[in-house]
């Protein structure tokens, strides 16, 4: 697919996911940078919350069913709907359709979304046309492929491709890259020793790399990846891979103490004064 | 064979600690993943005869019951028989009355799974005869008296020191100070050994790796020859197998065999590729005088019109065992029955319930390798979706996970509640984490927080920065 030539600044529907909504808001304000700076109108629906995958994959299809139809319902009038995730993209694009498979009412309008729903990076490379971003960042990054970008959603080279667009930023592939982190959902809290012998092994081909930061496409691996390497005592950075490609790496990395003053609150105004919590002075220490 | 996949949990628990096991587990992606992957890159066509594989699959599940009794008629034509067995203790029963008629001592066998399907060894052993595993592998695991652990490599989680323990133990008259330490050496003992028993058998039984309904044959795919001996030596040849496992023809089986052995050890072609079709004619100058197919249904044609149907396409590659990471990390005995990884995952609860086999197909993130891998396609993260599925309806998961996946789904379908309590949660939470960016523990995260550390939510939500960050463009005129 090309840049749609009667699209010049279609409007987005940013699909925030529950992640990046809650624990890292960063990534949406990155997201939201790419987008526009692609020539595209943003828009963030209010009443977004979750796509239903943790229902769907618990085997409660009514609940990723009711889900569904109230995504479809914000969603449906945009020209596109982008996530900063393959997860809760493949749930849009792969699931919805299979959801509603035979339903009359729901079908057409769950292939209708999914036709339209695309990953941030498959989007600014597939659809908008963009083969470049305008950053820079003096690292070396290694890239881990989400199970469900790379499997579900075909998103290996659009990462890539616009990491290579940035000015200083050297990539290097990691070892066995297309096998799973073990984070899996419920999975990581249901069999925590296989999800952590699975964790290890990611950590240290990630480690073996060499590289100072790690990236990805989905919060739910970066997490799990950067609190083993965090509990490893590692020194390895972990970003998603959008606030690398917008240049918003002013925030601390995932799971990384905030500066003083650094924590966003509601208003957007960036003081302490009003931050939930006092923050220590000196807060590097982290107990391991 | 009892299960033991109720303790699923504490199964890999046990085999992650299990040095040997491990090493043995690392060696799986240089081994099979990479030989798969050259041949199928070898292969321009590859791609579509796993379509055409998955297609003529389908095709003849539709018409199952058809190419059976063909095939049937087709081995009694030959000269041979088919027995019909609804369950594996009609297979055992079989089996044992076809070993007395012909006063049966020894008995040896090829590789099978549905032989540990129907735990024959045991019960020939209980009932006086003497079965051997003639499969290297299979030997060794029958003399160290456990299961296999994989279903194309069933000794993966043994190495070469462990074999030269179990030979020590098994051939005590052999010289008990001989050299064991090269693998050269235990494949020559192995095959001194063998050959006394290939030739002392009364019965041989392998199983099948397609039967084929337009001929009555059948077909096994090995690598060491220990087929052949075990059905062409013996007086009597018991094939079995599974009900799916019948083909319409000869092309088919040909279709099949180039995904299977490029999907399961990277081969083009395995060593042997042995078709077998009734017993020794008059002009054979060898051959069994009998002929025997036990055709075992086992809970298979109960599958049938349901969305497990698919899994009865499976041709017992292996490929998705080698390709999944909850494999590569536990092994295949943690699964506690005969079929690991996800095959397994998805068959077992079909044959043994799922109340005993919940587990397996609850243990796994849904990578998608398997699926990725599968040469005929079968939709393995799908069907284990499935199975969970059933087992919600059936209120299985425990009842604090079932609450609070149902609060969740209920608090997602109500934005503005959401955004509220979500709000509050990810302020307190970052609160905990006392400006060190992560929480050391967390509510219902002690399976998280036991390995690694929770990173703290940022402060306040995307969508309340959001909502200030546009009225602040309003308010501003931009």
């Amino acid at each position: 697919m090309t840049k749609a030539a009667d699209q010049e600044s279609p409007t987005v529907a940013l699909f925030v996911t529950c992640l990046v909504d809650l624990f890292r808001p960063t990534v949406g304000f990155a997201a939201v940078k790419l987008l526009e700076d692609a020539g595209c109108r943003v828009e963030v629906p209010a009443a977004q919350t979750c796509c239903g995958q943790p229902a769907f994959n618990s085997g409660d299809r009514k609940s990723a069913r009711g889900i569904a139809k109230s995504v479809i319902k914000k969603f449906e009038s945009f020209d596109y709907v982008v996530a900063p995730s393959g997860s809760c993209g493949g749930m849009i694009i792969k699931h919805y359709p299979e959801l509603f498979e035979g339903d009359e009412k729901w079908e057409a309008r769950a292939e209708a979304l999914a036709a339209r729903t695309h990953e941030l990076t498959s989007f600014l490379i597939d659809v908008m046309g963009r083969r470049a971003v305008d950053t820079r960042l003096s690292a070396t990054c290694t890239y881990h492929d989400s199970c469900s970008s790379l499997r579900e959603l075909g998103v290996k080279e659009q990462p890539r491709t616009l990491l290579n667009s940035v000015f200083g930023l050297e990539l290097k592939e990691l070892e066995q890259t297309e096998v799973c982190c073990g984070f899996g959902g419920t999975f990581c809290v249901k069999y925590p020793e296989i999800s952590n012998a699975m964790v290890s092994k990611k950590a240290s081909h990630a480690e073996a790399t060499g590289a100072e930061m790690l990236l990805a496409g989905d919060l739910g691996c970066l997490f799990n990846i950067a609190g083993k390497l965090l509990r490893n005592g590692s020194k390895m950075d972990v970003r998603h891979v959008a606030e690398v490609l917008a240049g918003m790496t002013d925030t601390p990395p995932i799971g990384r103490p905030p500066r003083r003053g650094d924590i966003p609150v509601e208003g957007g105004a960036k003081k302490a004064s009003s931050a939930p919590t006092a923050i220590p002075a000196g807060h590097a220490a982290r107990d391991a | 064979m009892q299960s033991t996949s109720p303790r699923f949990r504490e199964n890999a628990g046990e085999a992650l600690r299990d040095a040997s096991l491990q090493r043995a587990l690392r060696n799986i992606p240089t081994g099979f993943i990479k030989k798969r992957q050259k041949a199928a890159d070898r292969m321009p066509e590859f791609e579509d005869l796993r379509d055409a594989a998955r297609d003529l699959k389908n095709r003849t599940l539709a018409n199952l019951d058809f190419y059976l009794e063909e095939f049937e008629s087709k081995v009694v034509a030959n000269g041979g028989t088919v027995h019909w067995c609804s369950n594996a203790e009609q297979a055992r029963e079989a089996i044992l009355c076809i070993c007395r008629l012909v006063g049966a001592e020894t008995v040896t066998k090829g590789k099978s799974m549905i032989g540990e399907e129907i735990g024959i060894n045991d019960f020939l052993e209980e009932n006086g005869m003497t079965p051997v595993e003639t499969d290297l592998g299979e030997y060794i695991i029958q003399l160290r008296k456990e299961p296999p652990s994989h279903i194309i490599a069933p000794a993966i989680h043994v190495n070469k020191e462990q074999v030269a323990e179990a030979f020590f133990e098994a051939h005590q008259d052999l010289d008990a100070d001989r050299n064991l330490d090269q693998p050269t050496a235990l494949l020559a003992e192995a095959r001194g050994k063998l050959r006394e028993r290939f030739l002392a058998a009364d019965v041989g039984i392998t199983g099948a790796n397609f039967l084929i309904a337009e001929t009555g044959s059948s077909v096994i795919v090995t690598n060491e020859g220990n087929g052949d001996l075990t059905q062409i030596l013996p007086r009597i040849h018991i094939a079995i197998a599974s009900i799916e496992k019948v083909v319409p023809t000869l092309d088919d089986a040909s279709t099949l065999l180039r995904v299977l052995t490029r999907s399961a050890t990277g081969q083009e072609a395995s060593v042997y590729t042995t078709f077998s079709t009734g017993p020794r004619r008059a002009e054979d100058p060898d051959g069994p005088e009998q002929f025997h197919v036990v055709l075992l249904d086992n809970g298979r044609s109960e599958m049938m019109g349901t969305e497990f149907q698919e899994m009865l396409r499976c041709i017992r590659c292996g490929a998705c065992l080698n390709h999944c990471p909850v494999y590569g990390a536990v092994g295949g005995h943690a699964y506690g029955w005969v079929y690991p990884g996800p095959m397994g995952a998805v068959l077992t609860p079909s044959l043994i319930g799922v109340d005993e086999a919940g587990h397996l197909p609850n243990a796994s993130t849904f990578c998608g390798r398997c699926e990725e891998v599968c040469p005929v396609r079968i939709p393995l993260p799908k069907l284990m979706r499935h199975w969970r599925e059933l087992e919600f309806r059936k209120g299985n998961p425990a009842i604090r996970f079932r609450y609070g996946l149902k609060a969740w789904a209920l608090l997602a379908r109500m934005p503005w509640l959401y955004r509220r309590i979500m709000g509050l949660a990810m302020h307190t939470l970052a609160g905990w984490a006392r400006g060190t960016g992560v929480l050391q523990k967390a509510p219902l995260a002690g399976g998280w927080t036991a390995h690694r550390d929770m990173p703290a939510p940022e402060g306040a939500t995307f969508q309340n920065q959001w909502r200030a960050h546009v009225a602040r463009n309003r308010d501003s005129g931009t």
